[in-house]
């Protein structure tokens, strides 16, 4: 039966032969970056990432999944909180990021009182039925934060806090540009993060890197289109912010989410796994809103972690594939020591992360399964 | 994590709608859009976070036809 969402489906294999052709006639070798974990799903889990390849077009994975840049000194915070016996609610791919040298989920085992929840929703109401405080860790882009901020503006209970975790995509862009490690000819843009932000706050990147900029949407005509509009700037010489997902993003993205968030969070300067501190790319809550921050709340608690340094596993190399300079097969431990069931690294725990993704949909040895 | 899910407005109860994703249907909280019944929304961890342009969507595909008429010529 077709559905009625099926509109909103782009999946036809003809238009997706057609724009191939397109991709394989324009005879390129190019090299574009994402930085959307659903991006690379659709890429690995539809084959695109192959066909591209045989194309010249060469796919890299940016910083593109909230949970894998979430730091070790945030896990850190959470796990010591969790130990002092604070309800923690997280979302699912959270729980088992591991920290130095525990996880959520292990800590679970050992008595910590951890819920996996659906929506920041969810644990307001989990904080309704309980005296005791609830901390959420909050984590996410652009396309989650607006949530987030909804709820604590209309008025989240008083023994609900959360523990800001988020990021903001343009400046960790920027930051790539600058950094200048690898070479890229254009930018796929996340398609769920423009939703909200819209397409003004890429412009910058385009005019002072001269990088075309493409946003995309998820399907895989999707991709392959946003992919052959990005061909076609580089070839016509230009350098400029066009949209492909226009069914869902607006030019100004969603003014009544964007103000809320701000209105709630304000900028601050946050570390990324794999990266340095990157300016204006977090999020704190503003002093009016305080009273839901569990960075404020629980400062004792938190205090000893301040001069404490947190390193990254070792041999683990999710810093680099997080910086697109490295594919997660570059990993010795990629499929042996690490995998899904046993991840030594946050991307290889998230379902959007890119060693999990490529981990799943590749063939592994018998025995071992995602 | 920033997977988001279309669906269709069903029922609406102040900030919180009953939506149709295809047969399964869920809420979702619509404070962020100003969606009414019988509209398209797309849903993001329990939030609806923008309307979904059901003529834009039909459209597109005929845009990509001009783009890559265009594009032969590149
Ligand atoms: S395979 Fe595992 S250890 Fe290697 S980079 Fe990925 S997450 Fe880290």
């Amino acid at each position: 039966m077709k559905s009625e969402m099926d509109n909103f489906k782009f999946r036809n294999k003809k238009t997706a032969e057609r724009i191939v052709k397109k991709i394989n006639e324009a005879d390129v070798e190019m090299s574009f970056m994402h930085v959307c974990g659903t991006h690379q799903d659709t890429l690995v889990r539809f084959g695109l990432e192959q066909m591209l390849n045989e194309a010249g077009i060469t796919i890299r994975q940016g910083p593109g999944c909230p949970v894998c840049v979430t730091t070790p000194r945030e896990i850190e915070e959470v796990l010591v909180l969790a130990r002092e016996g604070i309800t923690i609610t997280a979302y699912g791919d959270m729980i088992n990021v591991p920290g130095e040298k525990s996880s959520l989920s292990k800590a679970r085992r050992e008595g910590a009182k951890v819920k996996v929840v659906y929506s920041v929703d969810d644990a307001v109401k989990i904080a309704k039925k309980i005296a005791e405080p609830v901390v959420f860790m909050s984590v996410g882009f652009e396309t989650t934060t607006p949530s987030i901020a909804s709820m604590i503006k209309k008025g989240a209970p008083q023994n609900f806090f959360i523990l800001p975790c988020h990021r903001l995509v343009p400046p960790a862009l920027k930051a790539i540009m600058e950094m200048g490690e690898i070479k890229l000819d254009g930018l796929i843009e996340p398609g769920h993060v423009s939703t909200i932000i819209g397409m003004e706050p890429y412009i910058p990147l385009s005019k002072k890197y001269g990088i075309p900029q493409v946003i995309a949407g998820f399907e895989p005509l999707d991709l392959l289109m946003g992919i052959y509009m990005l061909i076609r700037q580089v070839k016509e010489g230009r350098a400029d912010v066009e949209n492909e997902y226009t069914r869902v993003v607006r030019r100004e993205g969603n003014p009544k989410a964007l103000q809320v968030m701000y209105e709630v969070f304000e900028p601050v300067d946050i570390q990324w796994r794999g990266f340095p501190t990157i300016p204006g790319s977090g999020l704190k809550i503003r002093e009016k809103y305080i009273d839901h921050d569990a960075r404020e709340e629980f400062k004792d608690i938190l205090e000893p972690l301040k001069e404490k340094d947190f390193g990254e596993r070792k041999g683990c190399l999710c810093g680099e594939v997080l910086r697109a300079l490295k594919e997660p097969e570059d990993c010795p431990l990629f499929g042996k020591r690490c995998t899904p069931k046993n991840p030594m690294g946050p991307c290889m725990v998230s379902r959007e992360g890119g060693c999990n993704i490529r981990y799943r949909f590749s063939p592994h040895p018998v025995g071992e399964s995602a | 994590m920033c997977l988001a899910v279309p669906g269709k407005v069903m029922e609406v109860d102040g900030d919180e709608a009953l939506i149709d994703f295809g047969g399964v249907t869920r809420k979702a909280n619509i404070s962020l859009v100003e969606a009414s019944e019988g509209e398209y929304v797309i849903v993001h961890a329990g939030y609806a976070i923008q309307k979904l342009d059901e003529k834009e969507a039909k459209e597109s595909l005929d845009a990509w036809e001009e783009i890559m008429e265009l594009g032969s010529q590149m």
